[in-house]
């Protein structure tokens, strides 16, 4: 594990027990993330991306219901690296929200209801620190001035239901914040905000990242949000990564067909008026987990299908070309047929 | 806060109105009446016993008879006894602190053990325990309450003699051990339909809650389970039993009608039954009067309770 790597996650799977069978939700899953990136991972939804990220904290249900094989490592602030899937619960309890902490998708139910904001926070500094209950609350202070809470003295006894739901991300980014982690993991934190919120919650993100140099791990499943944020990418489709890139070689010139496919989705103002004025939708549906095709996951889905070559076994992911991968069988000739 | 202490208030005068008159109705239109008794040892005649009607005003039209009732009730005059010619209030305060003590002892005992029977059922969801519990629980919900009673009595009083087979306290004793020991077979017999529909409650309510968002965040905070347990999702689990709270207050009044039969029990469930039974008019309207008022409290309560627990009731 690299000095500057700072989550190393191998072989990830996550599989739920269901009375209809075991659901494989992410599969060998594998991806580095290093101090101050931003590694997005993009996919639709039940692409495995919320369940591996879950995963990596252990948050996922427990033994009998969910299964999770491989190994997670993490590089804490003092250097030393845990095998997160090994650990006991207290030793991982102690890690979450202190070296790695999560920001999730709803913020306007992600907040404890009943308790004050003020509270809230502190409570995640206390279990961390040997700070008092006063030391912690002013702590939460200096967190929600952090995150760009206006009238701080009067929000720290405000009650979740009182704040819009940009300021309650906010407040959860706070909590996150609080113990000043080496990893943040934000699962789709502007999906449920408005278009406006979405770019200052971004924006405060990116700044926080610039100013601790923690390692960003962001699940989305919006492009131009990838664009935005991202330094690396990894694309995930039925539970497995199915290309990995830079942001920018990844937009430019996109292996997978899946990818393509989801490029072509994104509504582009330069493009309107052209002959594309109707938008491209991938055709067909996420497979069901239960039954998944044998070969690529993909391939009834995709146009550049050849069933000798998809249907037979799952790709690997190969490299092509610097620091990019891609699982597809065919991503050789059609990047060869067509045009960089 | 004043607005809706106001409107609350006017529409439980209406209510209460309603069931004045329902209740006036039925009393009186059921067969037999409070001289039933005294036609029935055939001494006296019946010019006597219309006499008698007659002076007890029982011969005017049921309409007049209800007027002057409630013009009275209003002026606060909950009538007199016809059984013990003392003041309806008077009774009911006489009977009011055996119910209350019954009552209070079984809440407590039934909310603390549900509670906790639900919470624990609720975390480990199919364990044994929680298959347990709910057998368990449907097993008390389908015991009759008078046949338990019988039970406790025949197996803890006469069979194993522990307990006392009635009444509040041993005549000429009184102390508080007495008392207490005198408490427990009603108190238990009252409290085992109650501890399983609280188990029940608070299980579901326990249930909709640990799968909410706010438990995950809690949980990637990083804090210990038993706090994310008790004060994340017990604390928000409790909030709909305030409502349970308070619409079982009438209900346990009404249970305590079996239960206070089968134990000698000198409360207001006995105090009913026995005025029934001797078509004692004023006391069965003045108890029929005095729950209904209780039952509306209750609500009134639980939901002023309601908005002192929960912080979106409150600013809202």
């Amino acid at each position: 594990m690299a000095e500057d790597v700072v989550l190393d996650v191998e072989d990830l799977s996550v599989s739920f027990v269901s009375p209809q069978g075991i659901v494989p939700a992410a599969r060998e899953v594998s991806f580095e993330v290093r101090r101050g990136e931003t590694l997005a991972m993009v996919g639709e939804s039940g692409s495995g991306k919320s369940v591996t990220s879950l995963a990596i904290l252990r948050l996922t249900p427990p033994a009998p219901q969910c299964r999770i094989e491989g190994r997670v490592r993490l590089r804490a602030g003092d250097r030393r690296v845990h095998d997160l899937l090994a650990l006991p619960e207290a030793r991982m309890r102690e890690l979450r929200g202190s070296a790695a902490a999560m920001v999730f998708q709803e913020p306007m139910t992600s907040l404890n209801p009943v308790h004050k904001i003020g509270d809230q926070i502190a409570e995640a500094v206390r279990f961390h620190s040997a700070l008092s209950k006063r030391g912690a609350l002013d702590r939460a202070a200096e967190l929600l001035d952090l995150v760009g809470i206006p009238d701080v003295r009067r929000r720290m006894s405000s009650y979740p239901h009182q704040l819009s739901g940009g300021m309650r991300q906010r407040v959860m980014i706070a909590i996150a914040l609080s113990c000043e982690p080496v990893l943040l993991i934000a699962d789709e934190p502007t999906t449920a905000l408005d278009v406006t919120i979405q770019a200052q919650i971004l924006e405060l993100l990116h700044d926080l990242q610039q100013r601790t140099q923690m390692a960003l791990l962001f699940i989305t499943h919006n492009l131009g949000v990838v664009a935005e944020i991202a330094d690396r990418v990894i694309v995930m489709y039925a539970g497995r990564v199915v290309e990995e890139a830079a942001v920018l070689p990844l937009f430019k010139r996109p292996l997978m067909p899946y990818t393509q496919g989801l490029l072509r989705s994104v509504p582009r103002l330069d493009l309107a008026g052209r002959r594309c004025d109707e938008l491209a939708a991938i055709p067909g549906n996420v497979p069901d987990p239960l039954a998944l095709p044998p070969g690529c996951s993909f391939a009834p889905r995709c146009a550049h299908r050849v069933p000798e070559l998809c249907d037979g076994r799952v790709p690997l992911l190969e490299g092509a070309g610097a620091q990019h991968f891609v699982r597809c069988a065919r991503w050789a000739s059609l990047a060869e047929g067509a045009p960089p | 806060m004043g607005s809706f202490l106001a409107r609350r208030v006017g529409q439980a005068g209406v209510l209460l109105l309603i069931v004045s008159i329902i209740g006036f109705s039925i009393l009186h239109l059921a067969p037999g009446g409070p001289l039933s008794q005294f036609a029935a040892t055939g001494d006296m005649t019946q010019e006597d016993l219309d006499r008698v009607a007659r002076q007890m005003g029982l011969d005017r039209p049921l309409p007049v008879q209800y007027a002057e009732w409630l013009w009275r009730l209003l002026q606060g005059d909950w009538g007199v006894s016809y059984r013990d010619k003392q003041p309806v209030l008077r009774v009911i305060g006489s009977h009011l602190g055996a119910t209350l003590e019954l009552m209070l002892s079984s809440t407590l005992l039934a909310m603390m053990i549900g509670c906790w029977i639900g919470v624990l059922g609720a975390i480990r969801r199919y364990s044994v325990f929680d298959t347990l519990a709910t057998v368990g629980a449907m097993i008390a919900l389908s015991i009759p309450t008078f046949w338990f009673g019988l039970v406790v009595i025949y197996v803890f009083s006469v069979g194993l003699g522990w307990l006392p087979a009635g009444n509040r306290y041993t005549i000429g004793d009184g102390s508080w051990s007495d008392r207490l020991h005198h408490l427990i077979g009603p108190c238990i017999v009252l409290a085992l339909v109650s501890t399983a529909v609280w188990s029940r409650y608070m299980r579901s309510s326990m249930l909709d809650v640990i799968n909410q968002d706010y438990i995950r965040t809690a949980r990637s905070k990083g804090i210990p389970e038993r706090r994310i347990l008790f004060q994340h999702a017990v604390r928000n689990a409790l909030l709909p039993m305030i409502t349970i709270a308070g619409l079982h207050l009438p209900t346990l009044l009404s249970g305590a009608l079996v239960t206070e039969t089968v134990f000698t029990w000198p409360g207001m469930g006995r105090l009913f039954l026995d005025s029934i039974g001797y078509r004692d008019y004023p006391t069965v309207m003045g108890i029929l009067m005095f729950t209904a008022m209780l039952v509306l409290l209750g609500s009134l309560l639980a939901d002023l309770l309601y908005g002192v627990a929960d912080p979106r009731i409150r600013t809202a």
